[in-house]
């Protein structure tokens, strides 16, 4: 069968299973534009080249399938680079598909021309400039297999208008040896004799912690990793991008650790004998100052990614290999060394001893544990008729909506405050941009989450300052009937930017005020296709939110006026150890 | 596809001093287009320092051999190796331990030999091992003034060669940055490949490697 490349593209793409493509078009890729109108593949059309990046993240965030965004060569490429290194951050397995000038054209600054695959190179897991039309089907195969397999992340592939234009003899891989990949080949399974030293380990352990990470997700391995922490008591904190890796309900769970991590998540790991850390990487913002960090721990680190083992802190026992994998053989290794067998039921959290390890008792850690939980709960205080606090909207929110809600964020103070308050009880309903800090990603990733899961409430909480910088997007969800609810936690400020100037530049705010009523948000929202209500006060949080859960055809926007002086605690200031954490405002220089 | 070396900025690659402390690492990787900008750019981006790099391709053309030099001193060789690893177009990696590697270098130089310096430079060259490629005898002009040499020895040789010629002044110089191959097994080692890098009694084996 003779195809045009730009019809063995989307075939490719159909034979991938893709059921929507984020994306703008553009004259590089104009031709791969016209077979979509032949495709069953839905075309979600964004209104910035930055959009389709986020909305394909936020899809894959929700679905575990590979997110697709295309857009055209010059400037379409480069709007996309930053979702790109966002996915790169966060192992968010994605696939861009670029326009590029003609092959004859390359290398001669043409109209839009731009060398992506140099821009994009170290911010992608593999990138592929094609040049014949005929490699496409296999490059596109090779692309999907490459961004989902292994630790994922996203790639690229950059098809010139003349390759997209050329004819080409159909044929589609049979299989992985179909592939040209001669050098790449993830390891899934643990080593067997690092598996039982490190069941060892944790029988051995009088102060252990399940350090779990985004990786969790990845591997789909949030039911291995409950077995695991109720078969050996263990408790388990949920990094930022593990958060509904595990149940933040269930009595072993300690919630977020790191710089705004709660106190008892943030003092297990300090005071632990023990880390085990799934699909985590010490990254900064848990670690705080790395010498300080978790002194008297040995550490398991199980990672997909071996250069991870030992990249920050070296681990007494590595193991690579997909979490999901591991934690299988982890479990049939403890229960050859002893640990009984699965009660069935959820362990009490005040629960002693457990079979296996001699003499082990977990008691005494765990007493400890829910001392500090008891004595340094995360806190706030709604006055009545006192200005509104974002943690009050939160928590509102959280009660108003069903379990199974996907909450995205933004990156800042609203952020840290909903990943704080929100109670994860089921995986992947958590959207957010970790490692990179992307402002802007609530909106268009919510939009992706939406499109990927239109049976569940999608609600964006966002800052003032994020939504300014995509909020374009909610006129593609209006015109696509995409009905996501954005929460605007608006204090007027960028506020993470404010906190540190506050207490760190002697109260001087250089540059962070943003007004609370430029642009109106409730206007602004309603000439994008959207409902718009503002809150100012306490009282009028739970009417709003249930009016906006009422509303599914269109989406909502509600301007929440919070107060400008809250600040997220706890808080490690950056560079310090987490033994330094300031709980309250009042431990805090300059608080409010 | 083939390279020459990339120095790091601050190394000094001439004798004296305590020697740095290098790692080879060679690696198989497809020879597809801009693989050598993805493994420089994977130093970069990482902040590890090549001291040398070295690419070409192999028996194989569907493959090219990189040997790189790499300055331990900016990160432990294991993460190096590792990040590498992770290139889709990185194969295979191998960290070859100064005494288990076969290593060679290559030199050009161009030195200032006048009538008076001609046979003791030439003395030199030979007792190196090295050849004379250009001006060689002929009188009159730069060509009866100056002398081009080649020298291919173990790095630490040619360290000391060019230690040793540049009292006479060195007018131009390119050296190639190493490269090396696994030694073979013990039964099989050939005679002359047993000297360790560098000093000049490697010098006089010649080209063996």
């Amino acid at each position: 069968m003779r195809l045009t490349g730009a019809q063995a593209l989307i075939k490719s793409l159909e034979m991938q299973h893709v059921e929507v493509i984020f994306g703008l078009p553009g004259g590089a890729i104009l031709p791969v534009y016209d077979p979509i109108l032949d495709s069953s593949i839905r075309h979600v059309l964004v209104r910035h080249e930055q959009g389709a990046g986020h909305m394909a993240e936020g899809y894959a965030h929700v679905t575990g399938r590979p997110g697709v965004a295309m857009v055209t060569s010059g400037p379409g490429a480069t709007n996309i680079v930053t979702p790109l290194a966002d996915a790169a951050m966060d192992s968010i397995p994605i696939v861009v598909i670029t326009g590029q000038v003609a092959t004859t054209a390359i290398g001669t600054d043409a109209f839009q021309e731009c060398p992506i695959t140099g821009v994009t190179m170290d911010i992608t897991k593999h990138n592929w400039l094609v040049t014949d039309a005929q490699d496409l089907p296999r490059v596109i195969a090779e692309a999907f297999h490459v961004a989902t397999t292994g630790r994922p992340g996203p790639v690229l592939v950059d098809v010139p208008k003349d390759v997209s234009n050329a004819q080409m003899d159909w044929y589609w891989p049979a299989g992985l040896e179909d592939l040209d990949l001669p050098g790449y080949h993830p390891q899934t399974e643990g080593d067997p004799e690092q598996v039982r030293r490190a069941a060892e380990l944790i029988l051995g352990a009088t102060r252990p912690v399940i350090y779990a990470g985004g990786g969790i997700l990845k591997a789909r391995a949030a039911g291995a990793l409950r077995e695991l922490a109720e078969r050996t008591g263990i408790p388990v904190v949920t990094t930022l991008m593990a958060r509904g890796a595990f149940p933040d309900r269930h009595p072993l769970c300690l919630g977020m650790p790191g710089m705004h991590g709660n106190y008892t998540a943030v003092t297990a790991m300090q005071r632990a004998n023990l880390l085990i850390a799934l699909g985590s990487r010490f990254d900064d913002r848990v670690t705080g100052k790395v010498s300080a960090f978790a002194p008297d721990a040995r550490v398991i680190h199980v990672d997909i990614d071996p250069a991870e083992l030992g990249k920050v802190r070296r681990p007494d026992v590595a193991i690579a290999g997909d979490c999901r994998v591991v934690i299988e053989e982890l479990l049939r290794a403890l229960e050859t060394l002893g640990l009984g067998p699965s009660t069935g039921s959820p362990v009490s959290g005040t629960t002693s001893a457990h079979d296996g390890g001699e003499g082990r008792d977990l008691g005494p850690w765990m007493a400890q544990v829910h001392a500090w939980q008891e004595q340094f709960p995360l806190s706030y205080t709604q006055e009545d008729g006192g200005a509104l606090k974002p943690q009050f909207v939160v928590e509102t929110l959280r009660d108003m909506t069903p379990d199974d809600t996907i909450v995205a964020a933004g990156v800042g103070q609203h952020q840290m405050w909903a990943s704080q308050y929100w109670k994860f009880d089921n995986p992947y309903t958590w959207v957010n941009s970790g490692g990179a800090g992307t402002m802007g990603f609530a909106v268009p990733a919510a939009i992706g989450a939406k499109v990927g899961r239109p049976d569940k409430m999608v609600w964006a909480i966002d800052g003032d300052g994020c939504f300014q910088m995509t909020a374009q997007e909610l006129v593609t969800a209006s015109a696509e009937r995409i009905p996501i609810k954005v929460a605007i936690l608006n204090n007027a400020y960028l506020g993470m930017v404010r906190q540190w100037q506050e207490l760190f530049y002697e109260e001087r705010y250089s540059e962070v005020y943003l007004s609370p009523d430029l642009p109106d948000y409730v206007k602004w929202a309603e000439a994008m296709g959207c409902v718009g209500l503002k809150v100012e006060s306490a009282e009028e949080v739970a009417p709003a939110i249930e009016k906006a859960n009422g509303i599914d055809d269109r989406p909502v926007v509600i301007d929440f006026r919070t107060d400008a002086f809250e600040k997220v605690y706890p808080m490690v200031p950056a560079g310090s150890s987490n033994d330094d954490i300031i709980v309250r405002p009042s431990e805090g220089e300059g608080g409010r | 596809m083939s390279a020459g070396p990339v120095p790091s900025a601050a190394v000094p690659a001439v004798g004296g001093g305590a020697p740095p402390r290098h790692h080879i690492v060679t690696a198989i990787v497809e020879n597809k287009p801009a693989v050598l900008t993805r493994v420089a750019s994977l130093f970069s981006r990482r902040g590890f320092n090549i001291f040398s790099l070295v690419v070409a391709p192999t028996d194989d053309e569907r493959f090219s051999r990189f040997t790189i030099v790499v300055d331990v001193e900016s990160a432990p060789l294991e993460q190096i190796m590792k990040q590498l690893d992770k290139l889709v177009n990185v194969v295979s990696i191998t960290e070859l331990a100064p005494d288990e590697a076969v290593e060679r270098e290559m030199l050009l130089v161009t030195v200032e030999a006048g009538a008076a310096a001609r046979d003791e430079v030439a003395a030199l060259v030979h007792r190196f091992g090295g050849t004379v490629l250009d001006g060689a005898g002929q009188g009159g002009g730069a060509a009866g003034d100056r002398m081009t040499v080649m020298l291919a020895a173990t790095p630490g040789a040619i360290d000391e060669f060019e230690h040793t010629v540049r009292p006479f002044g060195i007018v131009e110089l390119q050296r190639t940055g190493r490269v090396a191959l696994p030694k073979l097994g013990p039964r099989t080692a050939p005679v002359g490949d047993t000297t360790p890098l560098g000093g000049v009694a490697g010098a006089h084996q010649g080209e063996a490697g």
